[in-house]
């Protein structure tokens, strides 16, 4: 099991979301990131105030998958999320020790594998 | 002179004013937090570059006496626009309160466009625009012009201003072309409360801009007045009643959209119809802007914020149906269907027809004309990234984390322009 973990920009978002369900990526969380990687700053004006944003705003995108799942993950991320500019991000892959779904206690492999549950 | 006209005016004209930030609110709330200060500066710029343009040779086009097509260069620079009467009002007066309509129907053109129409050609385009299209329909209808001559009924603007910009709105979306968005992603209101904050503002406006049109305190601002409150009710109430028949829940959004509606129906009937007669219009007018909302989102047309759903048709609806509710028993003037005289509608249905056809065509020409001289929409990588920062470095929404203040001695930063030189780039940031 791997813990993918991908920074892109906040405008790739909507994008990689959709390749990743249709690559039947189901389990993920994102976050609302800052962060700096190189790219250009935009300099901003406000009444006599000049200043360059040195932080970008970026979002972060966390998904456990076992492990035959990691190579479709990260290629379907690199495809959506990238612009060919500075500041597209950056995917790390970690191993994970241990998974353990809250509801149901399963664990590891179980644990990461999706359960669609029944529409209401 | 009436030092009560006077006052009744003076109070409308600045009612009439705050609906400008009011639909800057409006529209704001309704687009994504990138694009938040870009849409309601659409609105707020109205306020500077137009207003001038309108004291310049606007009013003159539109209310100097003239032909039947548009008036004349008499009043140009404000020439002969002094305290002297008119009416009962002084003329500079009337001139500045007609001025808060033309920065209102320019502002209401840009919820077609938002999220990717750049802000310099904008400016350009409304400056344009008020001088080309909205003086001379507001000359046929108020100043002396042929649709005066045809006894069209138009109390406080439904067809000068709401069908007047609604279809300006129509052609500006199908020129600049959809959001690259469009159709394959969700774009959410970013803040309704907004929306709701800048719907109660523009009825609150709006008793200037039906009862003011009276152009005195008498009977007759009383009689507007009293309809522009309960026909946006009737639409309210008609909305929530759809809302609740098609989905079990009644919208924020919808029933700020349903006031608007209700607002555009009853402008061009404020004075000429009764209470009753307001109630029964602005119910009806609901429906099919309604119906066209929820249409027009399944269509390729990116007409963003609705402008010919809520604006167009409702204006159109509110027209044509002055024409059956109008009754001299409460106005003292023109007869409609209702009481006797069909022929109105037919004479409400040419003038709305005339201005959409008009200001279609004059857009169109506008805007393909400053095409050739300026790039009129923002690069794609520009749209992801928001008009916010791009256009106006500026953001909407920031907790200042990671700002360096930068010195006005350094060269590398101070006075650089980072939109422009992203959009010169083809939008690479």
């Amino acid at each position: 099991m791997k813990l993918i973990v991908a920074i892109i920009r906040p405008e790739q978002l909507s994008d990689v979301l959709e390749a990743l369900f249709h690559a039947e990526v189901r389990g993920l969380t994102i976050s609302r990131v800052q962060g700096h990687g190189g790219e250009i700053e935009h300099v901003e004006n406000y009444r006599g105030t000049t200043v360059k944003m040195a932080l970008a705003e970026k979002v972060r995108i966390e998904i456990a998958v076992s492990n035959h799942f990691v190579d479709t993950t990260v290629n379907t991320i690199l495809a959506a999320a990238r612009t060919g500019e500075v500041g597209d991000g950056k995917i790390l892959v970690f191993p994970i020790e241990k998974v353990y779904r809250i509801r149901t206690g399963e664990q590891d492999q179980d644990a990461v594998t999706p359960v669609i549950a029944p529409s209401r | 002179m009436n030092n009560a006209d006077i006052a009744w005016l003076l109070v409308s004209t600045a009612l009439v004013l705050l609906m400008t930030p009011a639909l800057g609110f409006f529209y704001g709330g309704m687009v994504r937090s990138k694009n938040a200060l870009n849409t309601m500066m659409m609105s707020f710029a109205a306020l500077g570059p137009v207003a001038v343009v309108w004291a310049l040779v606007g009013y003159s086009l539109a209310f100097a006496p003239g032909g039947p097509a548009v008036g004349s260069l008499a009043h140009a620079g404000l020439r002969g626009v002094g305290l002297n009467a008119h009416g009962t009002i002084p003329h500079l007066l009337f001139m500045a309160y007609q001025g808060t309509f033309a920065i209102l129907t320019a502002a209401l053109i840009s919820g077609a466009v938002v999220e990717r129409l750049r802000f310099s050609a904008y400016l350009a385009f409304i400056m344009i625009w008020v001088v080309a299209v909205y003086a001379p329909v507001a000359h046929w209808v108020w100043g002396g012009g042929f649709l005066t001559t045809l006894g069209a009924l138009d109390f406080a603007g439904g067809t000068v201003v709401h069908v007047n910009a609604a279809a300006a709105a129509f052609v500006a979306a199908i020129v600049v072309g959809p959001r690259k968005d469009y159709g394959r992603h969700a774009m959410l209101p970013h803040n309704v409360p907004f929306t709701l904050l800048g719907a109660g503002l523009l009825w609150f406006g709006w008793f200037g801009f039906n009862a003011g049109s009276a152009l005195a305190a008498n009977t007759t601002a009383v009689l507007a007045f009293v309809n522009t409150l309960l026909a946006p009710a009737a639409a309210l109430a008609t909305w929530t009643v759809l809302d609740l028949a098609r989905e079990g829940r009644v919208t924020a959004v919808g029933a700020a959209t349903a006031i608007v509606v209700g607002l555009v129906a009853v402008t061009p009937a404020a004075g000429f119809v009764g209470p009753v007669a307001a109630l029964a219009l602005g119910g009806l007018a609901a429906v099919p802007s309604y119906f066209a909302l929820i249409y027009r989102a399944r269509t390729t047309l990116d007409d963003s914020l609705d402008v010919v759903a809520a604006h167009g048709l409702g204006g159109a609806t509110g027209a044509v149906l002055t024409g059956v509710f109008a009754d001299p028993t409460w106005s003292g003037g023109a007869s409609g269907l209702l009481t006797g005289h069909a022929w109105q509608v037919v004479i409400q249905l040419i003038s709305v027809l005339l201005v959409a056809a008009y200001s279609a065509a004059a857009t169109f020409g506008i805007l393909k004309v400053l095409a050739l001289m300026m790039p009129i929409r923002i690069s794609s990588r520009v749209e992801g990234v928001g008009l916010d920062v791009t256009e106006h470095g500026e953001e909407a929404y920031t907790g200042g984390d990671g700002a360096i203040l930068v010195s006005p001695r350094d060269s590398t930063y101070a006075g650089r322009l980072v939109d422009s030189v992203a959009v010169s780039n083809g939008g690479g940031l």
